[in-house]
């Protein structure tokens, strides 16, 4: 198992690399001074190229990829450009917000898709399937910034159930949870539309399937037929969809954070996209893609802990 | 096609699309004002009156912006599902044809872009390049080569070593007469299929990032620039917000329901009857 988890993150050293490259090209190819953007316009030429030199601008190009690959390796991203901070320090005082509301999501999307999924594939073409599949559709058809909208003016400016601003006191819990509700919702009912679709599909696959109906010949009570032999074996898809939809997660939760004016990781990413501060922005990528390894890695651990047959050697 | 359209999803899908494509196409002459005309006098009116849909804070009128704004959604995702379409495919036919080391390069690639969030990766391409309606098609279309990519090779693996093809080489057809004449024409449904569900997300992602502030520059109207400007005033004038999203949602999901039809006329194991 260990060999197995280090094997998995030593195969993604190759990828880790080829974002950074791309991350480091990108950044680079395009027209615009960094300096000349921290600095404005009406900057001396001298302050700009004393700055350029304390960027680390002024170097060969590739003299600064070798160090950027260097220090990355380490886990330093250096300081922003523009606020000065360790780039970690920055990323770690909103890293809570953010995690607090993927986790919130998928945990709104796991616990409303995969009974509704069940329901609709038992109910097959029957209206509630019919629902199901319906709301599914609409669910996963609504930008977040859309829905995040329409619930903020339902919820927090016509009902004033909930607070419009979303910026949390991390250190009370009510506040957090309260601040957390419209946002999570929003995050939470697309990834539930794309499980319910999911959960629906594999179900009615293995609905059919002869261990169904030896189990149910035996005289195992249905319902624990349907959850523990059906849902079980229909499982594995339902866990990929959780995995590879956290990718499109983390790009909603930018949204998300802007509609609801919460702190978090897409914040910081549009800021620095604003102030073209490029180490933020290089630091945010390698953050992002190490993000991204680590729950693919998860999602295929959990695939051997839904099913013993997937034996991870 | 008639019976595609039986089918009531497809077919109410279609009718949404054919509608707002309609507004795109008809604008210029069923828009009631000009979109960019502004008018301070007639400034933030609710929806009724004058104004079907309202007014914004420049006294222009709602309903005929979202008009207008229908042509760049439209453009922007046509083009950009259509190029992932044909460089996505290709890559995937070809990789997937010549196989070997090859294969598997190119294949890494794809995965590294795929690992990469969609609308992260489209905020970056578009914030360093420019927000010009342009650089908004390459940053879509790059987030959607990949998997069209993935979806063209997966076929063309099995498809290369049957019967026809084999006959195909045999007879003395080069590479690129199999490869279109042969292959391409199995594989076509399959990625159609996935464009129309694909155009639902270009759509999305058009939106998202007009929304973020990086879409097509004012005063050009557009549907995620509407409701970023719209949202400024939310407390003063929910219209302004409220409208273009219902926009949106009609053409994502009209967009979702026409592929989901066409999924389900493909693959039967999933249909609903």
């Amino acid at each position: 198992m260990i060999f197995y988890i280090a094997r998995r993150l030593l195969a993604a050293i190759p990828t880790l690399w080829a974002v950074l490259t791309l991350v480091f090209v990108l950044v680079r190819v395009v027209p615009g001074d960094p300096a000349i953007a921290i600095l404005g316009d009406r900057a001396t030429p001298a302050a700009v190229a004393a700055l350029q030199a304390k960027l680390g601008l002024d170097r060969p190009i590739w003299e600064q990829y070798v160090s950027f690959l260097g220090q990355s390796a380490q886990g330093n991203f250096g300081t922003s450009m523009v606020t000065n901070r360790p780039i970690l320090a920055d990323v770690g005082a909103v890293i809570p917000h953010t995690i607090d509301l993927t986790l919130a999501a998928m945990l709104i999307g796991i616990v409303v898709g995969i009974p509704a999924g069940v329901w609709a594939a038992l109910h097959r073409n029957r209206w509630i399937d019919v629902l199901a599949r319906m709301l599914s559709l609409v669910g996963l058809s609504f930008p977040v910034f859309v829905s995040g909208i329409f619930l903020l003016l339902a919820f927090a400016l016509h009902w004033r159930i909930f607070p419009v601003i979303g910026n949390a006191n991390l250190a009370d819990p009510a506040d957090r949870l309260l601040k957390l509700v419209l946002p999570a919702i929003t995050l939470g009912l697309v990834m539930a539309a794309y499980i319910t679709r999911v959960t629906r599909s594999s179900m009615l696959s293995v609905l059919d399937e002869d261990y169904m109906r030896t189990a149910r010949a035996k005289g195992v009570p249905w319902k624990r037929v349907v959850w523990r032999h059906g849902l079980r074996n229909a499982g594995l898809p339902v866990v990929t969809v959780v995995g590879l939809y956290i990718g499109i997660l983390i790009g909603n939760s930018v949204l998300t954070e802007i509609v609801f004016n919460r702190p978090g990781l897409g914040k910081i990413i549009v800021g620095a996209l604003n102030q073209r501060d490029y180490t933020m922005l290089q630091g945010l990528m390698v953050i992002y893609c190490f993000l991204i390894v680590v729950v693919n890695l998860l999602t295929d651990l959990a695939y051997g802990f839904i099913d013993p047959r997937v034996k991870h050697a | 096609m008639r019976a595609l359209l039986r089918n009531p999803t497809t077919a109410i899908g279609a009718l949404m699309c054919a509608l707002i494509v309609a507004a795109a196409l008809l604008a210029p002459w069923i828009a009631p004002f000009d979109p960019v005309d502004q008018n301070i006098l007639d400034r933030m009116q609710p929806p009724g009156g004058d104004f079907l849909l309202g007014s914004d804070v420049f006294g222009r009128d709602v309903l005929s912006r979202i008009l207008w704004g229908a042509r760049i959604s439209l453009v922007v995702a046509v083009t950009s599902i259509g190029l992932a379409i044909v460089i996505g495919g290709a890559i995937g036919m070809v990789s997937g044809y010549i196989g070997g080391r090859f294969d598997l390069l190119v294949m890494q690639v794809m995965d590294v872009l795929l690992s990469f969030p969609a609308l992260i990766l489209g905020l970056i391409v578009v914030a360093l390049l420019g927000a010009e309606i342009h650089n908004l098609i390459i940053a879509i279309t790059l987030t959607a080569i990949a998997p069209f990519a993935r979806i063209a090779r997966a076929p063309v693996l099995s498809l290369k070593e049957r019967a026809f093809v084999e006959a195909g080489r045999a007879l003395g057809f080069s590479h690129a007469r199999v490869l279109f004449v042969h292959i391409l024409p199995n594989i076509l449904s399959e990625v159609l299929v996935m464009g129309s569900l694909w155009m639902a997300t270009a759509v999305r992602t058009e939106a998202s990032l007009s929304f973020i502030g990086l879409g097509v520059k004012p005063p050009t109207p557009t549907w995620g620039g509407m409701m970023r400007d719209g949202f400024d005033s939310i407390l003063d004038a929910p219209w302004l917000s409220v409208f273009p999203g219902i926009a949106i949602l009609m053409l994502v999901l009209g967009l979702n329901m026409v592929g989901d039809g066409l999924r389900d006329a493909t693959d039967p194991k999933l249909s609903g009857s």
